[in-house]
């Protein structure tokens, strides 16, 4: 098995995979509606997006390795996602916050993985980059929206950057899985990435009217599966069927 | 003309078969009805994204993830297409919602009953999507156009759920022991609540007569109860789990089932408000509204500013 391409491919799929579960826990309990639908659209997305990644990276495993095996079966230190995702709905705010991160880096990562060697990737980057457009519109609008709306939501937004920016540094830590896979032309060239990121963001924020946090970035090893304390409690949801009754068919 | 009159010739064009549009002449008892009823309706969508919502983030599999995901979505998307339907009738769906929160308006009983298992969302979407069909392809002839139309597009997306919930069924029957056991047990426990999702039985219920006439209903609670018990019994056999019903057999001379008596105390009481989950599905809706108000405060004042901008430029 081409074992830094496993990683690679569990590492996005982690990431849309903690994402999306973050957003299906609003499902049915969104601010209105229309949000509500839109936010578990985005999770839909993401979940479509983790199988096409875990039923590609099942086959790099082989043997008897399935979307399901790969989601459901692995430890907490075996799960690889970004410590960002993994931030708790704290408020409205705090989910477009998180969303809004995300959503600027994913969708460049995207465009960056358009052009990978690998077809797979390329063909399921190149599906993901439209619904990925769409998200980043949606926690676009809501982030100038609540910035621009009362002096409450402002405050809230405010208080939501201020929490998940100095997470967004881990995104483009380099670990020796993701530089493997730059330099056979698979994956993407996370410094490059980065500097468009943080423009991006910093013009957005200024027409927003919000402040760059100064806070320094939070040391994060979600890349290396050392999650926060809410991880485990993600995980006895997530897995709990799997856990509870192994081996069957659902 | 005079009221009468009009009442008249209202009278003619619903058994004429024509359509009543939110625009028309309509009587204020019929207007009352159709708010009552739709936005009944529309709460029961909303309210009953929440049993299921409660396995979301459970699912055994990701296909049943993306499924589950799905459905709950598309109920929301109902509730929001029904709030429209009402709301062409002169009510808010700020206004509709305070009546749910308050207790005023009701929705359907049978999502103040909770979802245990897996199982149970296989027959949710069997049994509660199921009765619910039987119920909403009759409204889609109903004389009042935004809701029969509101309806046509619903029942497509019902039957779907309808299907998922009767497959996540057939293959825990087609599964282990212990699956085959949390199938039978979801049918235990949702199948009295799903009997009484058509109402009390003919000579109780009051609003029938009037409710034909203007051709909300066109079939009475009993005759809709029998037609769901005539499908699902056999659907039930096909997955080999038994329904809880002892007196439950065919009955060659009806050609129907014949079938035991409903609990109708317990239906009461649920509708009263003493289900096992009245108190905690309003809960559920009142936090989201409650937490939701700052962002539909902000989200109103930042279209007010965008509308100023753009005024100001075009003065
Ligand atoms: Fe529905
Ligand atoms: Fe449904």
């Amino acid at each position: 098995m081409d074992v830094s391409l496993y990683k690679y491919l569990l590492m996005l799929g982690d990431n849309s995979m903690i994402l999306g579960h973050r957003l299906s826990e609003l499902c049915g309990h969104g601010p209105n509606l229309e949000t509500d639908i839109a936010l578990t659209n985005i999770s839909l997305d993401l979940f479509g997006q983790v199988r096409s990644l875990f039923q590609y990276a099942a086959k790099v495993k082989g043997g008897s390795a399935t979307e399901d095996t790969i989601a459901f079966s692995r430890t907490e230190r075996e799960i690889l996602n970004v410590i960002l995702v993994e931030q708790p709905n704290e408020d409205f705010a705090h989910v477009v916050g998180r969303q809004y991160l995300y959503d600027i880096y994913h969708f460049l990562l995207l465009e960056a993985l358009v052009g990978s060697k690998d077809e797979t990737i390329a063909a399921i980057a190149n599906k993901s980059l439209k619904e990925v457009k769409y998200h980043k519109r949606f926690s676009g609008e809501w982030l100038k929206r609540l910035a621009g709306g009362t002096d409450e939501s402002q405050q809230r937004m405010q208080a939501a950057i201020d929490h998940m920016y100095p997470f967004l540094d881990e995104l483009f830590h380099v670990t020796e899985v993701e530089e493997e896979m730059r330099a056979q032309g698979v994956g993407a060239d996370l410094s490059v990435i980065k500097a468009e990121c943080y423009a991006i963001i910093d013009d957005h924020f200024r027409i927003a009217g919000l402040q760059v946090p100064e806070h320094p970035p939070r040391v994060s090893k979600g890349k290396y599966g050392i999650h926060t304390e809410k991880m485990g409690f993600i995980l006895s949801e997530l897995q709990f069927m799997q856990r509870s009754y192994p081996n069957m068919q659902w | 003309m005079s009221t009468q009159d009009l009442e008249q010739r209202f009278q003619d064009r619903i058994d004429a078969g024509e359509k009543i549009e939110p625009k028309d002449w309509m009587p204020e008892k019929y207007r009352k009805t159709h708010i009552r009823q739709i936005s009944q309706h529309a709460h029961s969508e909303i309210v009953g994204m929440l049993p299921e919502g409660n396995w979301i983030t459970r699912t055994p599999t990701l296909r049943r993830k993306v499924g589950l995901l799905a459905k709950v979505q598309d109920e929301a998307g109902h509730g929001l297409y029904l709030y429209s339907a009402a709301e062409t009738l002169g009510i808010s769906r700020d206004e509709m919602t305070e009546q749910l929160l308050c207790g005023k308006a009701k929705y359907s009983s049978i999502f103040n009953y909770p979802t245990l298992s897996w199982a149970d969302i296989g027959a949710i979407g069997w049994l509660v999507d199921g009765a619910a069909i039987i119920n909403q392809v009759m409204l889609t002839r109903t004389s009042f156009g935004p809701y029969a139309r509101a309806m046509v597009r619903i029942c497509k997306e019902e039957s779907f759920h309808q299907r998922q919930g009767y497959e996540i069924m057939l293959t825990l029957c087609r599964g282990t022991a212990e699956q085959k056991a949390m199938a039978q047990d979801a049918l235990n426990r949702y199948w009295w609540p799903a009997m009484m999702m058509f109402g009390p039985r003919d000579e109780e219920s009051p609003n029938t007569a009037q409710s034909v006439k203007w051709k909300i209903k066109r079939k009475t609670n009993d005759e809709l109860r029998q037609q769901f018990v005539d499908i699902t019994v056999p659907q039930a056999e096909f997955l080999g789990i038994t329904v809880p019903d002892p007196e439950m057999k065919w009955n060659e001379d009806r050609g129907h089932y014949d079938f035991g008596a409903i609990d109708w105390d317990e239906f009461w009481q649920v509708v009263k408000g003493n289900g096992p989950c009245n108190k905690e599905r309003i809960a559920a809706r009142q936090k989201a509204w409650d937490d939701g108000k700052w962002v539909r405060e902000a989200a109103m004042a930042y279209s007010q500013s965008q509308e100023n901008k753009t005024q100001s430029k075009i003065a």
